[in-house]
């Protein structure tokens, strides 16, 4: 599944492997409520089969995006096309997409097979064949025993199912998903997470998945679409996100890193006192360090050709199971976050990291 | 949480209040009914049946009775007719204008019955400006007599009366559904049409129930509207009852009837109200 | 389209009346000529008329009083405490809501008969009262819903009284469905005309004496006052819609009067 990330400014066009048809287009969406400018000129393909995420905080502009898709917005400007014909002309009962909103929206005068069944009823689909997708739609997330229940006396997460099957059973190209497991303590939602990819991969349709959760994003998505405030930032797996970030707000939104900004003279990249060598034109730049790039040295170890040592104290540690998180105080003011497999209790340590995992970001400007 | 004091200073007023006014006069309309008037015009504290003999045996009450539920029933339908779509358009599709629309449906319940009930008489008459609008346009060249002291007088005015009474329920039902249902179901393939008779329609019965019943009740009680418009086509219960109370001196009888009416209208409520339980779903 | 029909259908009567009150011909004839305010001013003379004014803004303001004092604390009993019978107190006091005025008229015409009271001005208002108690305790019940009750517990917690929270707290955040209550009972009163009917004594109030030239014939002064009538009301409405789109800004305020009535329990 390829990716290309272009320019910040201007059109970007998200696309995915070669040679494939996308199944979804988006192109040049923007989006604005009264004087707020929620989503400016987005593009994007959704290919056949992927997981796609939609990731972003709060007022990123990726709910609205979703609703667009969905049918209960209208675009301001911009096209959708799905397969070829336009997706946008369309109202939202005649799309092949379906939802799995973030409420779930089970009608609550109807029992959970009724909710199930209710597209296919409307659509007219002979009484047999309902009856037996039903079921299939309910074993295949394990609702069978609650078939009859009303979503009043069923628990969140199995609400959650409920609607999910709803949106399955109608077996559309696409099915979005609004941050559907928001509402559910962590080891279920961590459970669901599983669940849903399995699921996507068995059936075999496109989902779009919006979230704000990063760890989300990263463990489910075959590609994630990053979006802050109305533009997408970087759209790529999350492999590649994590470790070859566009800028510096990706680098810092996914997972933890350390961001040192540097000038770069005469192909070498100066912070306060490290500097190491880059293949970087003169002037400023911005370079990521995950923390796990941050290697503590044991004493007495010499320093190998190239490699960027810093002595600090230790200022912080957070357990976290397997791994420490140890923030580091440099003598020259730099405060570094390091991930170690267990240290002794030292106050002044010494630490290291190869140039090669400096990975250089730029840095935008906020937005508003 | 809350002191004896202030617990008894909130429950025990209002309760003697209601116990007093309420309750006690509810009691004496029972003990009135089986009272009966002295051929002296006084009323005779003597236990007897009578009242309800007659009440169940002449035909002149059985007939009012049934005329007056009959009238009320149309009020109800009529109001429904119109309340609904009225609520239904006010909630779903009238976006920033749904205040001020809101409070002109209201605006014509508070102002005075009296009032609505004679300008109805004031353009039902013969002399009236709908007949006289007719003849003008030379739609008709007599003026229509039905169209005042009859019952369809009695079951226009109220109908007009009472259409705000059942918008009111109807629209507060509505309101409460939540529209991210109404976007499951289109979302789900179903038109507006369709999603109106699966979702909306359904979710919104408690709230038809309680416009149903308030428009059948208050117009079964009516007395007011078939004095003005009625004429003798159009006599009601409720008029029986203010003669008895009235010209005819005959309270114990007036009492046994108004008894009854309050055993119906209640379990009318009681009835309604397990209709609303039933089709809530929140 | 539907809406506008039902719309003009419920305005009708009323702008016929309103533009009739300046018919000089009188009622009844179209189109109407004559522009004039001839009624008004045979209106403004008629002594009778407002004399029945006067009593029935008397009425309407000790109306006021009865069914506050003793809807507040009905609202606050419902609210928050337990005592036998609450449930049937509770629907007693929320059926003249939707009884029709006959019976309850009727039933307090027997109280007073029996306990010998005279009918005056003052069993009316006794009759306004009680009816209109229900209106004082759907509202204020409707406030207290809306009330943080942790303002009530912080306010404890500092070491008020449960009178002093009562006073400082709890009433202040009332005020608005209390006031709201008023205008609506005052409204009410002074349109009441089921319940009086049957309680009415020597005085009349205005909707009485309205009756009794209504059963006598029409007289387009009628119109007039119906007009003056109808525009105070508008006026009424309005400020108490503003009131309590103020305090909480959803239209769904005289719903909640007729809803909680038909939920009883």
């Amino acid at each position: 599944m390829g990716s290309t990330i272009v320019s910040i400014s201007g059109s970007r066009i998200e696309s995915s492997a070669p040679g494939t048809t996308p199944l979804l287009t988006i192109r040049h969406v923007a989006k604005q409520f009264g004087k707020n400018v929620v989503l400016r000129d987005i593009s994007l393909d959704v290919a056949e089969g992927e997981f796609l995420t939609i990731l972003g905080e709060s007022g990123s502009g990726k709910t609205t995006l979703l609703r667009i898709v969905a049918g209960f917005e209208s675009a301001d400007s911009g096209e959708l096309s799905m397969m070829g014909e336009r997706l946008d002309r369309l109202p939202p009962y005649k799309r092949k997409v379906n939802t799995v909103f973030q409420s779930y929206a089970l009608f609550p005068h109807m029992t959970v097979e009724q909710n199930v069944g209710y597209g296919l009823r409307v659509a007219r689909v002979p009484s047999a064949e309902v009856d037996s997708r039903i079921e299939q739609a309910l074993a295949r997330v394990r609702m069978t025993a609650h078939a009859k229940a009303k979503p009043g006396k069923i628990s969140g997460g199995q609400q959650q199912r409920v609607a999910l099957a709803r949106a399955l059973v109608n077996r559309p190209k696409l099915l979005l998903l609004d941050e559907p497991l928001s509402a559910l303590d962590a080891n279920l939602r961590r459970q669901m997470q599983v669940e849903l990819k399995s699921l996507q991969r068995e059936v075999g349709i496109s989902f779009v998945f919006v979230t704000h959760d990063q760890e989300e994003a990263m463990v489910m998505s075959d590609r994630i679409a990053l979006l802050r405030t109305g533009e997408l930032e970087q759209v790529a797996t999350p492999r590649e996100i994590y470790s070859r970030p566009a800028t510096a707000y990706t680098a810092q939104f996914i997972g933890h890193t350390n961001l040192l900004r540097a000038e770069v003279r005469g192909g070498r990249a100066h912070c306060e006192s490290l500097s190491w060598g880059v293949g970087l034109p003169d002037g400023q730049a911005a370079f990521s360090v995950r923390p796990e790039d941050v290697r503590v040295v044991g004493p007495g170890r010499p320093a190998v050709d190239g490699v960027v040592r810093f002595r600090g104290k230790v200022q912080h540690r957070a357990f976290h199971g397997a791994t420490e998180l140890v923030r580091v105080v440099a003598g020259d003011g730099l405060v570094f976050s390091v991930r170690t497999t267990g240290m002794d209790g030292r106050e002044e340590v010494e630490c290291e990291f190869s140039p090669a995992d400096a990975v250089p970001v730029r840095d935008s400007a906020e937005r508003s | 949480m809350f002191s004896r004091a202030y617990r008894i200073a909130i429950t025990v007023p209002p309760l003697a209040w209601v116990t007093i006014f309420l309750l006690v006069p509810y009691l004496l309309m029972f003990c009135f009914s089986f009272w009966s008037v002295s051929s002296a015009q006084t009323i005779v504290h003597s236990w007897t049946l009578d009242n309800y003999k007659q009440l169940f045996t002449k035909d002149v009450y059985w007939e009012t009775l049934l005329r007056s539920m009959w009238i009320a029933a149309r009020v109800m339908v009529f109001s429904l007719a119109l309340g609904y779509p009225l609520a239904y358009f006010l909630s779903f599709y009238a976006g920033k204008r749904k205040d001020l629309l809101y409070q002109m449906v209201i605006i014509p319940l508070w102002v005075s019955y009296l009032v609505r009930a004679y300008a109805w008489k004031t353009i039902l008459g013969s002399d009236g400006v709908l007949n006289t609008l007719l003849q003008y346009v030379h739609l008709t060249r007599h003026p229509l007599d039905f169209l005042l002291y009859s019952p369809f007088a009695v079951v226009l005015t109220l109908t007009h009366i009472y259409t705000p009474f059942a918008f009111l329920p109807i629209y507060a039902a509505l309101e409460h559904i939540p529209r991210n249902l109404v976007e499951a179901s289109n979302d789900l393939g179903a038109s507006p049409a369709q999603t109106f008779w699966r979702v909306i329609f359904p979710l919104s019965i408690p709230g038809v129930v309680a416009g149903a019943t308030f428009a059948f009740v208050l117009s079964l009680g009516d007395f007011l509207a078939p004095l003005l418009l009625g004429g003798p086509s159009g006599i009601m219960i409720s008029n029986i009852v203010v003669t008895l109370f009235g010209a005819a001196y005959n309270w114990p009888l007036g009492a046994a009837i108004s008894l009854c009416m309050l055993v119906l209208v209640v379990s009318l409520l009681f009835l309604s109200e397990r209709l609303e339980k039933k089709w809530n779903f929140s | 389209m539907h809406a506008l029909l039902v719309f003009c259908f419920l305005y009708l009567p009323i702008a016929a009346l309103i533009v009739y009150s300046f018919n000089g011909a009188g009622v009844g004839g179209f189109p109407p000529r004559d522009l004039t305010l001839n009624w008004y001013r045979i209106l403004f003379q008629d002594g009778a008329i407002w004399e029945s004014v006067g009593n029935s803004l008397l009425v309407a303001g000790f109306a006021v009083v009865i069914a506050l004092s003793f809807g507040i604390p009905a609202a606050l009993a419902l609210d928050r405490a337990q005592f036998p019978g609450k449930a049937l107190f509770r629907r007693l006091v929320l059926l003249p809501l939707i009884l029709p005025g006959i019976i309850t008229g009727l039933s307090l015409l027997m109280l007073f008969n029996w306990a010998g009271t005279k009918l005056s001005l003052l069993t009316i208002v006794l009759g306004h009262g009680t009816a209109l108690i229900s209106v004082a305790t759907t509202e204020v019940f409707a406030g207290l819903q809306k009330l943080d009750r942790a303002q009530e517990e912080a306010s404890l917690d500092l070491g008020a009284t449960y009178w002093q929270t009562f006073w400082r707290i709890t009433l202040p955040n009332l005020r608005l469905s209390i006031i709201g209550a008023a205008l609506l009972i005052f409204t009410l009163s002074m349109d009441e005309i089921a319940v009086s009917f049957f309680l009415i004594g020597r005085d009349n109030t205005l909707p009485l004496e309205i009756w009794g030239r209504l059963r006598r014939g029409i007289t387009p002064e009628i119109n007039a006052i119906s007009t003056i009538i109808f525009v105070f009301s508008l006026t009424v409405i309005v400020i108490w819609y503003r009131l309590r789109a103020r305090g909480e800004g959803s239209p769904e305020i005289a719903a909640e009067l007729v809803e909680t009535a038909a939920q009883g329990d």
